[in-house]
């Protein structure tokens, strides 16, 4: 039976690919010499070409945003709730793009693909790329798409860097970037969580030194573990404490050492969840891009000279309870840009659900977004 | 529009660096951007003026000055520093107005003058603290916890060596006249300076 489109929704979305022939230089020194990526669009691309926004995905998403694959797919898109008719990035007046970062598992090329030199799928073999990789090849989709200049680039966590590096390396190509829970750089603690993550999977005897894909399976313990601490990581205390505290699922402690605990029970899920949809691979680049991503390091640690030749305006938002990336991180985004002259909005929202917050939909946080990106539309696709 | 922005616009320069410190709606900024083509920008905590300045256009920075100052921003990165009704509220005022003289050129400040003769006769009349339409307050319940008059002020930027360039006083609806120049501290509501270093 066909579901009547919920309202606000962009519905059915079919994922769209293009194949890039021309070779690719990597931050690492190596070359890929073919690549696909996987995107949706949602919304419709205006005459003058001047209402797209291109949408970076974080750590664990991937091109699927908005609407459903499919008549009977229960979630919609990661950022369903920001993206849709009516919504922030408002459908009825922007044409929105998401792809699938290049080493990513859900389409694009990535490990699981097969290396045109071996036959056999790259696997341990697939270069480390980093933020700016990815924007360049956002480039090259936006070139196919005939987009020359985003009206803007947006991004949470991971896709808020690549917001920022964008502004850095396109400067004439976007006009507004929105940076949301992201940072400038990853901390010695940030750094820190990623390399037990990667280790949890490393360590795994099912990882087999990289190559179990020849083995036929998975280091799911490894990748279950890794998510696990990563979902500590971007919920708050207090979020944990509100939605689990100390509840045990059977009702009485069992003095031994299966799940007990309500929060134990819920990291078990997400992890098992995760180890099922995620390739451990992707997962390892993905934790090295974000430990990498220091655009100040080319400016003698200098931020606001790295944004010295941006063009963009910026948004920027943080959330209180974030200690993954905390409020402070947004705040040292916010003085460069302002040591640097440039155009910039900040805010704080107050949310309880820490790094999450991004993805979620507190009042005040839809409604800032909201009058931002009709600013955006007032000023770059509204222009006469 | 407001009617201070008549007497502060003059004291900009066209294309200037404006920090706006408790910038409200953002209507100073956007008028200054307007008609004066400034780069401007506001800190301000108000969640619904925040959403006002976005819907602007307005640069606004979610920062609050009692907890943060201004230590976040670089020696003279601005032109002009104003802040509008909001001296008298501060915790340490001649720490902010040092602060201020530190990230700008130029200062503007508003603040209401407490030594406007309507005071002093209410003070010495009743014996209580005065309760006026520019300062509407209880005692216990005002936000303005450092009230001072126009010879205060002065006294306090002498003590800092903080150069006076230019001093308004304007009744309650901004209009200046001529008698308000002759005894500013007596007939003066509100006050208005432009400071520098």
């Amino acid at each position: 039976m066909a579901r009547k489109p919920k309202a606000g929704s962009v519905g059915v979305v079919t994922p769209r690919r293009e194949v890039f022939d021309d070779p690719l230089r990597l931050a690492c020194g190596r070359t890929l010499n073919r690549y696909e990526l996987v995107y949706e669009t949602y919304g419709r691309l205006n005459e003058a070409r001047s209402n797209a926004i291109l949408v970076c995905h974080a750590l664990s998403g991937d091109h699927h945003a908005a609407g459903f694959h499919g008549e009977d797919e229960k979630h919609p898109g990661w950022w369903d709730n920001f993206i849709g008719p009516g919504k922030p990035m408002d459908t009825d007046r922007f044409f929105v793009i998401c792809c699938n970062n290049l080493g990513g598992c859900h389409g694009s090329t990535g490990p699981m693909c097969e290396d045109p030199e071996t036959g056999r799928p790259y696997g341990a073999n697939f270069p480390l790329v980093t933020v700016s990789d990815w924007v360049h090849t956002q480039a090259r989709l936006a070139d196919r798409l005939g987009i020359g200049r985003f009206a803007a680039v947006i991004g949470g966590s991971l896709g808020g860097m690549q917001a920022l590096q964008w502004a850095i390396e396109y400067p004439q190509r976007i006009a507004h970037a929105v940076v949301i829970a992201a940072a400038a750089k990853l901390s010695a603690q940030n750094i820190a969580f990623n390399e037990v993550a990667r280790q949890c999977i490393l360590s795994d005897p099912a990882f087999h030194q990289g190559d179990y894909y020849a083995h036929g399976v998975t280091p799911r313990t490894g990748l279950m573990l890794a998510r696990m601490l990563g979902h500590i990581t971007y919920l708050s205390d207090d979020a944990m404490r509100a939605k689990f505290g100390r509840e045990l699922a059977t009702g009485k402690i069992s003095y031994g050492f299966a799940r007990e605990f309500q929060v134990e029970s819920y990291l078990h899920h997400q992890g098992e969840a995760f180890s099922g949809r995620f390739d451990a691979h992707t997962y390892l680049l993905m934790t090295k891009a974000l430990d990498y991503f220091d655009p100040a390091r080319d400016y003698g640690d200098d931020l606001a000279a790295a944004f010295a030749a941006c063009e963009s305006r910026f948004f920027v938002v943080s959330f209180s309870t974030d200690w993954r990336f905390s409020p402070q991180r947004s705040q040292e985004i916010v003085d460069a840009l302002l040591a640097a002259h440039k155009d910039v909005s900040y805010l704080n929202i107050e949310a309880p659900q820490g790094h999450d917050s991004f993805l979620l939909r507190a009042p005040r946080y839809l409604e800032a977004f909201r009058l931002y990106m009709q600013r955006v539309y007032r000023e770059v696709c509204d222009a006469p | 529009m407001r009617p201070d922005l008549d007497i502060i616009q003059p004291w900009i320069e066209e294309g200037a660096r404006v920090l706006d410190l408790g910038c409200g709606d953002g209507e100073l900024l956007h008028h200054l951007m307007q008609n004066k083509q400034v780069s401007g920008y506001g800190l301000e905590i108000d969640h619904g003026h925040i959403n006002q300045c976005i819907a602007r256009g307005v640069n606004v920075l979610e920062q609050n000055l009692e907890e943060a100052g201004v230590t976040n921003i670089n020696d003279d990165a601005f032109d002009v520093v104003v802040m509008t009704q909001a001296l008298q509220t501060i915790r340490n005022p001649h720490v902010l107005l040092d602060e201020m003289l530190r990230v700008a050129r130029e200062g503007i400040v508003t603040f209401p003058n407490f030594g406007h003769w309507r005071c002093r006769l209410y003070l010495t009349g009743r014996g209580r603290m005065p309760v006026s339409r520019t300062l509407p307050y209880a005692w216990y319940n005002t936000p303005n916890i450092h009230l001072c008059t126009c010879r205060d002020f002065e006294t306090l930027c002498a003590m800092k060596g903080i150069r006076i360039l230019d001093r308004r006083v304007v009744d309650e609806s901004h209009q200046d006249r001529w008698y308000l120049r002759l005894w500013p501290n007596l007939l003066g509501q509100i006050a208005i300076y432009r400071i520098s270093r």
